[in-house]
């Protein structure tokens, strides 16, 4: 459904008061999502994720330096591909709370939603209605503002906006951010339900422990870099089937593995190793 | 050059401003008492070769009034900007002192923002009976609010800075907090406040010798070239208006420049 | 029942505000070395005796010390006696009455005028930034808000009125007729050129303004999220921008109501136009120290207004403020 094929990003900052250098954010990634699944990329903060998924969507600032190419449906996927395809077949649910506009009541802001995937203004606040009765927001919920929902009902309104635009593909960024279990475990639902029904559902995540229960196939980055995809099912044991370190040692530390990394001091030499060989 | 770095455009137009105002001052060296000269010969005469900006009626040459204009002008937006400037920092700091302090001297600000500020500074011209030294302390006083405001915040957000009360708690000396955790923070804003005092201090000076409160008619001040304008004007002595006030324009827009720059860049 | 509460604590302010006002500007008055006995006889001065003069200072109580004279004023100010403008030879109340009326139809239109032409440049400069159109209105924005008002005053004279002959250079109507005769049209004619000076000076502040907010939210989060529901920049500016600039920009717009007024001064000098501007400078430049002091309470009280209604706005409209979330 969408390929990526060696994407690169360059990032400007200042090394110093006037000199300004290219940082490398994303290092000639690869990736397929295919259809019906739900992909998790997995990684510590700052290995490049929500800039994948900007990316991905054609979002990201404008002093960027993007190589590689995107295919969507076989097609290349340029800026104006990406322009006319979001909303209608991309979708995004951001990671922060605050992209939900404090000014304007939830409902109108799912029907905006909805008509901006271009459905006529009547059907969309059909649709906006449907959505929110499916993700269980209330009436109250749907006559609020931004502030006056909490961080769990704020999350399913961003997804009820993404679920609403009908799009084949959504990024989901941080979906389980500060949210409960029992939250966590109803936002986390309905993107497996998504995926479900056929669409492809990318899962961006710092926590395994939050992927796996629903994902079909894991992709490991750190430092920009891929280090590795393999199926849900090989994070199990003591994560043999894993082939790099990083990701043994992820699955390693989970406090359901008691933590069994075996001799931290071993398993970071081991890991720069990895990273230095790629 | 581009959006993308501001710290050298904030450079650039630093250097562009201080050489405008290295070539101010040194004009007013070399030219002497050139823009009082008058020469009966060539009294209003239109700008030509010989009188580049043309002369006022009594033969005086408009580019010397002119440039003399710009750095008497120049001269009270710096004194008016560093005294307002160190009326907000002292003020600001006393306002952190005490709740009442605090109160007393919003109070103040509340009264000063309430006037507005042209009236404010004819008042203030009043009471201290007219020119050079008036309009400074009108100017210096009536200009100090929104910069005590923000001095105010900052103060009040760094007492209560985790590093500062550290600092105090290892029995660091006053000094020494002051020294090295308050003026480091203070310093950019002051330097940044005094900046875009400086402009306005301009115009408002202008503005105030226009109105015939401000410096004596009998200096070459921008206010004054342009009151004395507004006497020719029907009579179709166009540069008598134009030239002193495109200048002061573009003093003032340089200035704007470098602060907005700097701002950005700090 | 906290908007009420809220409202009744700024009116006790305003009050406490006007109350500092009127010391300050009577003490400034106090100190003033200029002889307001010398003002008010002018050329005449050498004419009267020391006597004279004496029975004119306790005539108008100057012979007192400077609070009982402040009490003196304070107490006549609250049963609504301004006191005697001798400029004008009318009551002070009078004469602001009359020229309030002409300023406030010149201040009123280019307030008007500023606020609404301000906002909507604002808005489209800053939908896009760094667009020929964002270039354009924020470099003429830019250059109004540094431009002297005067000199914007006097350029406009010497080009629509001396050179173009377009519109009268001086005063609110044809010289040589009653203030009554003057027909709407010709009072119209006469206030197109200051309306619009003084408008001009007001775009400047408001569309920067408006443009900064603007660009603060076209980075924001929301921003992003509506780009990612495929939203152009257009439904983005429409939808979100509007609603978080029109706020800020109406704030600003009662706030800067004394700028607004400073400008009139200056340009009520230039075009003669006879005004509250005009009159307080004619009061300060002959020393008329009751009419000044009028002049200075009453602008106090107007600009106060728009500051008491700028700090309001936030709480009356702003969702956040108003269920006390923010």
């Amino acid at each position: 459904m969408l390929t990526i094929d060696q994407l690169s990003l360059q990032l400007p900052v200042y090394a110093s008061w006037w000199k300004r250098e290219w940082t490398t954010c994303l290092d000639k990634l690869s990736l397929h999502f295919s259809a019906g699944e739900v992909h998790a990329v997995v990684g510590a903060s700052g290995a490049g994720k929500s800039l994948l998924a900007y990316a991905m969507m054609g979002l990201l600032p404008t002093p960027a330096r993007l190589n590689g190419q995107l295919y969507y449906q076989g097609s290349p996927l340029d800026r104006p591909r990406q322009r006319q395809l979001r909303g209608r077949e991309l979708a995004l649910i951001p990671q922060s709370l605050n992209a939900l506009d404090p000014l304007v009541r939830t409902q109108r802001q799912v029907a905006w939603a909805a008509q901006r995937s271009g459905q006529p203004s009547k059907s969309a606040r059909h649709a906006a209605q449907l959505a929110l009765d499916h993700y269980q927001l209330d009436a109250r919920a749907q006559q609020a503002y931004a502030h006056e929902l909490s961080g769990g009902m704020a999350r399913r309104v961003l997804t009820a906006m993404a679920h609403v635009s009908q799009a084949q593909l959504v990024i989901a960024d941080e979906p389980s951010v500060g949210l409960d279990p029992h939250q966590r475990q109803r936002v986390l639902a309905a993107l497996r339900e998504l995926a479900d029904q056929g669409k492809t559902v990318i899962l961006i995540t710092h926590d395994l422990r939050h992927a796996l229960p629903i994902a079909d196939r894991v992709t490991i980055m750190r430092h920009g870099k891929q280090v590795e995809t393999a199926a849900a099912s090989a994070f199990q044991g003591n994560g043999d089937s894993l082939t790099a370190v990083y990701s043994q040692a992820l699955w390693q530390a989970l406090p359901d593995n008691s933590f069994s990394i075996r001799g931290t001091r071993k398993a970071q030499q081991d890991i720069q190793k990895e990273a230095n060989v790629a | 050059m581009s959006e993308a770095q501001p710290r050298l455009r904030a450079a650039l137009s630093l250097g562009v401003t201080t050489l405008l105002v290295l070539g101010l001052v040194a004009s007013q060296w070399l030219l002497g008492d050139s823009a009082q000269q008058m020469q009966f010969d060539a009294r209003l005469a239109p700008p030509s070769l010989n009188h580049w900006l043309g002369t006022d009626a009594l033969g005086r040459e408009l580019w010397a009034r002119t440039l003399a204009g710009l750095a008497l002008s120049f001269w009270v937006g710096c004194l008016a900007a560093l005294l307002s400037t160190l009326i907000a920092l002292s003020l600001a700091a006393l306002a952190t002192l005490s709740p009442r302090l605090d109160a007393l001297v919003s109070l103040v600000i509340d009264t000063l923002l309430s006037v507005p500020h042209l009236i404010l500074l004819m008042l203030i011209a009043f009471a201290l009976g007219g020119g050079t030294q008036a309009v400074i302390i009108a100017v210096a006083i009536t200009h100090w609010p929104r910069l005590a405001r923000v001095l105010r915040a900052e103060l009040l957000q760094l007492r209560q800075a985790p590093y500062v009360l550290i600092s105090q708690a290892l029995g660091k000396s006053r000094w020494f907090v002051l020294h090295a955790h308050l003026l480091p923070h203070l310093i950019p804003h002051c330097l940044v406040g005094a900046l875009l005092l400086f402009p306005h201090a301009i115009l408002h000076e202008a503005a105030l010798t226009f109105l015939g409160f401000g410096l004596s008619p009998s200096q070459p001040a921008i206010g004054v070239l342009l009151a004395e304008a507004m006497r020719y004007l029907s009579g179709g002595y166009w540069w008598l208006g134009v030239f002193p006030g495109l200048a002061l324009l573009m003093m003032v827009l340089s200035f704007e420049r470098l602060s907005n720059h700097l701002r950005r860049a700090l | 029942m906290r908007l009420t509460a809220l409202i009744a604590k700024r009116l006790v302010r305003l009050a406490l505000v006007l109350l500092c006002v009127a010391l300050v500007s009577f003490g400034l008055m106090m100190a003033s070395p200029i002889d307001p006995i010398d003002a008010y006889l002018g050329p005449q001065m050498a004419q009267v005796s020391p006597e004279q003069r004496a029975l004119i200072a306790q005539r108008w109580g100057f012979d007192e010390s400077a609070a009982i004279q402040f009490g003196h004023w304070l107490r006549q100010l609250v049963s609504g006696d301004l006191g005697w403008s001798h400029v004008y030879n009318q009551p002070v109340s009078e004469v602001i009455g009359q020229r309030f009326q002409r300023s406030i139809i010149l201040l009123g239109s280019a307030w008007l005028l500023s606020a609404l032409l301000g906002f909507s440049l604002g808005v489209a400069a800053g939908a896009k930034e760094g667009s020929k159109l964002d270039n354009a209105i924020s470099t003429y924005a830019f250059i109004t808000a540094s431009t002297p008002a005067f000199w914007l005053a006097i350029l406009a004279v010497l080009l629509f009125s001396v050179t173009l002959g377009w519109t009268p250079t001086c005063c609110a109507g044809p010289t040589g007729i009653l203030s009554q005769e003057v027909t709407l049209l010709s009072r119209l004619h006469h206030l197109v050129l200051p309306v619009t000076t003084l408008a001009l000076l007001g775009i400047a502040t408001i569309t920067l303004h408006t443009r900064a907010r603007m660009l603060e939210l076209m980075r924001s989060a929301v921003a992003t999220h509506a780009f990612a529901q495929g939203a152009s920049r257009l439904d983005v500016a429409w939808r979100h921008g509007l609603r978080h600039a029109s706020l800020p920009a109406m704030t600003l717009a009662f706030a800067s109501l004394g700028e607004l007024f400073g400008g009139s001064i200056l340009i009520e000098q230039v075009f003669a136009y006879p005004g509250l501007g005009q009159a307080t400078v004619a009061a300060g430049l002959r020393s008329d120290v009751p009419l000044l002091l009028g002049i200075a309470l009453f602008t106090a009280l107007f600009v106060s207004v728009g500051n008491l209604i700028a700090d309001s706005l936030y709480a009356v409209i702003d969702p956040r403020i108003q269920s006390g979330g923010l």
